[in-house]
């Protein structure tokens, strides 16, 4: 009886108890971010070199002047990270099957795959734009493109295309045993259960690492520059070495943070999604 | 009337490494029989199954399917496969595929039957099962019982010579085995040839023709089911079936 009188009363003393908490929570959040943030501004806008810095890196007159030449750059931009990702999305796969592949005569293919990611992998991407860019047409063969933004994007693929490999085949590691079992069990042969099976439940696991690696590979796409191609950051720095102001790089920042953050959002949004099916998980 | 053979197995044992599971196993499975396989949990019937449906290696011995050794070497593994039916006692199913693509799989893929042809079949077996509603969903989103239901009817859908089924109730909750047993005892009627490794022993005693008690990688027992279950005559019979009265399984 006393029960059935006093629960209303505890239940809405609880929910006061915690709204209350939640609008501390809110005031207390909110505080401490203008603190932190504001006390950041002050200390960069009261500083003893900010007018010199402002004037070099964010004069508004630089960047409406500089910016319609660096967005037309970063349109390469834009081109040459479409074209090498569609080459790493593809390469990377047939590295990925290559070491996994246990067939006798592919041995020698299983190793160049192995030597091909450790090597990719371990040198340094803008190494490896140097020495593509610079040492292949220097070998004087004949067909070999001599154009820096081909050699730089062929660069930017070979290094991503071991980075995404080993992403593929970690995703393919990561499919249970029993779902192949499953698959020969119904005569599927061995190609058919990696192609309808195993390939399949892989890419969907990897999509969220895969988008990562894309995230990178916009900004890599910069160290092309290096060959000389007129892309953003390139076509920043000539301006920016012109008029002795830093401004269109800042300009050229803007434009990467433009693609970047969206993507990042979809990583976000996607390993969420690939976490509501436990995590490991099956993911659709 | 001479019974046909369908599986022998003769003389099998199988080692992961120092393990030996299988120390020499003689079974013979003919037409339109039931066979069920009892024992211990790790007392081999998993490993069994999986070396006559050639999903494990065996180390010596043979398995015959329709009179041919298909664990000789130089035999066809994927067209022996294609023979046999598999229903794993984790479902297996493909959880990127509906619950109607991964019915069809098999016989398009590995059966070259028509895409139209497959589903067609396919919508049938379903029906009869009581699965027709669920054709378009995905695995994830039916209950345990209508997953293994749904594996069976995969296993089905390729039309095999026999069946073998690995403790197809284990992983399901308890009110959940009831309708697949059901199913099972359905397709005995219809005279599948199968063989039932299980642990549910009213249903050995119900379905199976032989009942084959598997102990220390031997069969230590084999006979009709109301004797073997009724009045074992081995010492480890006794033991094994008494351990299960006294947990309630009996």
């Amino acid at each position: 009886m006393q029960l059935t009188t006093d629960r209303p009363d505890r239940r809405a003393a609880r929910e006061d108890a915690r709204r209350r908490k939640a609008r501390r929570g809110v005031g207390v959040s909110a505080l401490s971010s203008v603190i932190v943030i504001g006390g950041l501004i002050a200390l960069v806008v009261t500083s003893k070199g900010w007018p010199a810095v402002q004037e070099t890196f964010f004069s508004w007159s630089a960047f409406t002047d500089s910016f319609p030449e660096v967005l037309r750059g970063f349109w390469l931009d834009v081109k040459l990270f479409v074209c090498v990702e569609i080459v790493v999305l593809v390469f990377g796969m047939v590295i990925a099957l290559c070491r996994i592949t246990n067939a006798a005569a592919l041995y020698p293919i299983r190793l160049l795959a192995i030597v091909y990611t450790d090597l990719f992998r371990g040198v340094p991407t803008i190494l490896v734009i140097y020495l593509i860019g610079f040492g292949l047409p220097a070998l004087e063969l004949s067909g070999v493109p001599t154009s820096p933004v081909i050699l730089g994007g062929l660069a930017l693929a070979l290094s991503y295309s071991a980075y995404v490999a080993e992403v593929y085949r970690a995703g393919i590691n990561s499919v249970h045993p029993s779902q192949k079992a499953s698959a020969l069990s119904l005569g599927l042969t061995n190609t058919q259960s990696l192609r309808l099976v195993i390939l399949p439940q892989a890419v969907r696991r990897v999509v969220p690492p895969l988008l990562n690696d894309f995230i990178s590979l916009q900004k890599d796409v910069a160290l092309v520059s290096v060959l000389g191609p007129l892309e953003a950051f390139r076509v920043a720095q000539i301006s920016a070495s012109s008029n002795f102001n830093y401004t269109p790089l800042i300009a050229a920042a803007v434009l990467y943070l433009c693609v970047t953050i969206p993507l990042a959002r979809v990583v976000d949004r996607m390993q969420a999604r690939s976490g509501q099916f436990g995590g490991a998980g099956t993911v659709r | 009337m001479t019974k046909v053979p369908v599986i022998e197995v003769d003389g099998v044992t199988k080692a992961f490494g120092d393990n030996e599971v299988l120390k020499g196993v003689d079974l013979t499975l003919t037409e339109h029989n039931a066979v069920a396989l009892i024992g211990a949990s790790g007392s081999g019937k998993s490993t069994l199954l999986r070396c006559i449906d050639l999903l494990v290696e065996i180390d010596d011995g043979d398995v015959l399917l329709d009179g041919e050794v298909i664990t000789d070497p130089s035999c066809n593994l994927v067209d022996a496969r294609r023979r046999l039916g598999f229903v794993f006692q984790a479902f297996n199913l493909f959880p990127h595929l509906t619950v109607r693509e991964n019915v069809v799989l098999g016989p398009v893929h590995a059966h070259g039957r028509p895409r139209a042809q497959a589903d067609e079949e396919a919508h049938e077996l379903l029906k009869r099962f009581g699965l027709d509603k669920r054709a378009d969903e995905y695995p994830d989103n039916l209950s345990g019982g209508q997953q293994q239901r749904v594996a069976i009817v995969r296993a089905l859908a390729c039309k095999p010579r026999a069946l073998l089924l690995d403790e197809i109730t284990s992983s399901l909750d308890p009110e959940l085995v009831g309708e697949v047993l059901e199913l099972v005892v359905e397709l005995k009627a219809e005279g599948m040839t199968m063989i039932i490794a299980t642990h549910e022993m009213s249903f050995a005693r119900e379905v199976a023709d032989e009942v084959c008690f598997l102990s220390e990688g031997r069969i230590a027992e084999r006979g009709d089911p109301a004797q073997v279950l009724g009045d074992p005559q081995q010492p480890e019979t006794r033991k094994f079936l008494s351990r299960l009265l006294e947990a309630g399984r009996l």
